[in-house]
């Protein structure tokens, strides 16, 4: 604004400690450990320990890193285009996580909007019951949907009781579990920023769209599904990114044939013991994670410029 | 016989005299329920084509509920309301050819201000080019021809207002709702914008229905106010006849300053009466007819600005009463004299200030005397 001082703000010690802090959390516990993946990526498999080649001994000094800075290479990073299962792996990741998003968000709007349009003093309920699996452990949880979807698991059981079906369907083990697993275990992560965006929407614009001639079923698409975009963005976020990486649900619930990244990294650290192909694997993910964000980031900003 | 008007008449219009007229409006016997509260309480209520309505009261008293039942938010429990001869029952929100003018604006936040106008027509169908003619129209009607393409939260407060009542009546409704309209905007742009409704709705022949509780805001736009309380409607009348001639305390006391004294009937003759205060123990003498029988207990209200005072005693001892000013209230236009009579009693007296040299200007703890015309105040039996 023009007639405010355009003096920079001055900040005290204190001020300096408080803006130190997250920014050294993430410096430790974020960019230095990024640092290490990064130039393990950058180095050669070795049968020794740390099982990687070139390593940085503190005793050589200035000349040692020098050297060792030489020794590395992108090598790792032209094997990961070379061999078509890291290139279908990523692929496949981003499509599970992109359908096991939509299905989430089909699913997830209607229980937020429930939610949103249910009488104040059951919100407080219905909020609990959203969050209350989070009290049972994320890998319990995925485990008792083996339960279920196995052939005679209590889904196979229910249909034929039914009589729906005549034999058991294989759902375990197909990317169909997939899906299921990862819509159950995100869908709080859509349903919560959603429910905050459509709980906080004024109730009188519908009453306004309604006193114009706009039936009930219109408003829903021209004023609340535009005004929920905010909300939709943000949870769609909050389950595309961790699904992309995942790799527990797809080891559980998926078959021999469901190419997760997470699983492909798991194999590569674990049963190849390469570590520099692993690394390169998660930099590469990590870049593929971080556009998105930035993304989401950027959206964000637009939104609180506008003041929704 | 005609009746004589009380106060200005606005124009030649008063089909609510008129037994054959047919109202535009009704409201047959409506009751509505929130719970164990009433909030509409047997209500009837006859609006004419034409007419600047107000519904009057404080809050809680189901003004809102009325109008929301009109425009169809809510369902009355009992009783039925018809529009133009057409019984809305079961007619949805959509579907009535009333629009409301929020009192929040309710403007949507992710339209233009041009596509917040055009939303309605949309709605109907209308051709495009119509709908830009139509959108350019309003806009100049409210004055907003440079804002089309701004986001409601662009806007001020007064614009936003604009907005809202050119959305409202850009579908020409056959009937306009204004809820509270002018409750958020600053004191100058209020009294300009009830002129500037007062005009526009005389300009377009529109019914308009006004909820408020800004007795002023009735007063200065309303063809006619009903006073209501508790759910249920206390008067009916014209802006005039409500300050002139209350009906009842509660009207009263509810639109501007009164003073209110119980009084004895001592003798009735014709159309006049005479009463005794019980307080001050003053004669009044009015020109007034009252339906009590003598001893009956009424209350003489009477306007602070209808009170003279003086230093000198008046002539004769009836409508007239002394006292001591305790407190004066200067206002700039008006000063305001608190005098108290007897038992600590205020009687209030409003004198405007005239001239800004007064000789011997009336102070405080001075001993003054308060008298009235006959028929300067009016009795109330309830």
């Amino acid at each position: 604004m023009p007639d405010q001082v355009s003096a920079k703000p001055r900040r005290s010690i204190g001020g300096w400690l408080l803006i130190a802090l997250p920014y050294s959390w993430l410096l430790f516990f974020f960019l230095a450990p990024f640092f290490i993946v990064f130039k393990i990526s950058l180095s050669e498999i070795a049968v020794a320990i740390p099982p990687y080649t070139p390593t940085f001994d503190p005793a050589t000094g200035w000349r040692g890193l020098v050297k060792m800075l030489g020794d590395l290479s992108f090598e790792n990073y032209v094997w990961l285009t070379r061999d078509s299962l890291y290139w279908k792996s990523y692929l496949s990741s981003v499509s599970i996580a992109a359908v096991s998003t939509l299905i989430t968000l089909v699913v997830g709007f209607p229980i937020a909007y429930g939610m949103a349009r249910a009488p104040t003093e059951w919100r407080t309920t219905l909020l609990m019951l959203v969050i209350l699996p989070f009290w049972t452990s994320f890998l319990i949880r995925v485990y008792a949907w083996i339960g279920i979807l196995k052939n005679e698991g209590l889904l196979n059981q229910f249909l034929m009781w039914l009589g729906l079906i005549d034999q058991p369907m294989t759902i375990l083990n197909t990317n169909i579990a997939v899906y299921i697993g990862i819509v159950y275990s995100y869908l709080p992560f859509l349903v919560l920023p959603l429910y905050a965006n459509l709980e906080k929407m004024d109730a009188s614009l519908l009453e306004a769209a309604a006193d114009l001639g706009c039936p009930p079923w219109r408003s829903f698409w021209t004023i609340t599904v535009p005004l929920a975009i905010p909300g939709v963005i943000a949870g769609c976020f909050l389950v595309f990114i961790p699904a992309v990486g995942e790799f527990v649900i797809p080891d559980l619930l998926g078959g021999s044939e469901t190419l997760m990244i997470g699983k492909t990294l798991w194999t590569e650290f674990f049963t190849n013991r390469d570590w520099p192909v692993s690394s390169a694997v998660a930099v590469i993910l990590l870049l593929i994670l971080v556009v998105p964000i930035v993304l989401f980031q950027n959206q964000q900003q637009k939104a609180a410029e506008k003041g929704l | 016989m005609a009746k004589k008007p009380i106060g200005p008449v606005r124009r030649d219009f008063a089909p609510w005299d008129d037994p054959q007229a047919r109202p535009y409006i009704e409201f047959r016997n409506v009751t509505k329920k929130f719970g164990d509260f009433t909030a509409v309480d047997d209500l009837s209520l006859k609006i004419y084509e034409r007419e600047f309505f107000a519904l009057l009261g404080g809050s809680g008293c189901g003004k809102t509920t009325m109008m929301r039942m009109l425009a169809g938010f809510e369902t009355p429990n009992a009783g039925e309301i018809f529009l133009d001869g057409q019984n809305l029952a079961g007619v949805p929100p959509y579907k009535r050819p009333v629009n409301m003018m929020f009192q929040s604006y309710a403007l949507f936040p992710h339209m233009s201000v041009e596509a917040n106008i055009a939303f309605g027509l949309k709605q109907e169908g209308m051709p495009k080019d119509e709908i830009a003619e139509r959108v350019a129209e309003m806009l100049k009607l409210v004055k907003l021809q440079d804002f089309a393409k701004r986001k409601p939260h662009q806007l001020s407060g007064g614009q936003r207002q604009r907005v809202a009542l050119a959305r409202s009546l850009a579908k020409k409704p056959k009937v306009l709702l204004l809820d509270e309209p002018l409750g958020a905007l600053d004191r100058k742009l209020r009294e300009e914008t009830q002129f500037e409704l007062t005009d526009l709705q005389y300009e377009l022949g529109m019914t308009f229905l006004i909820v408020t509780h800004d007795q002023e805001e009735a007063m200065t736009m309303a063809d006619r106010i009903a006073v209501m309380d508790r759910g249920r409607i206390i008067q009916i009348a014209s802006p005039a006849e409500i300050y002139e001639v209350p009906n009842s305390r509660f009207v009263a006391d509810f639109i501007g300053d009164i003073n209110l004294m119980e009084c004895k009937v001592t003798a009735r003759n014709g159309d006049t009466c005479r009463l005794q205060s019980v307080e001050f123990g003053c004669e009044i003498d009015t020109a007034q007819a009252v339906d009590a029988a003598v001893g009956d207990t009424v209350w003489f209200a009477i306007r602070p600005e209808k009170v003279r005072i003086s230093f000198d005693e008046p002539e004769s001892r009836v409508n007239a009463v002394t006292g001591e000013v305790w407190d004066i209230a200067y206002l700039g236009d008006v000063s305001i004299y608190h005098t108290h009579i007897a038992n600590e009693q205020t009687v209030r007296a409003t004198v405007a200030n005239r001239s800004r040299v007064v000789e011997r200007p009336v102070g405080w703890d001075d001993k003054v005397w308060l008298s009235w015309d006959r028929d300067a105040g009016v009795i109330l039996t309830r």
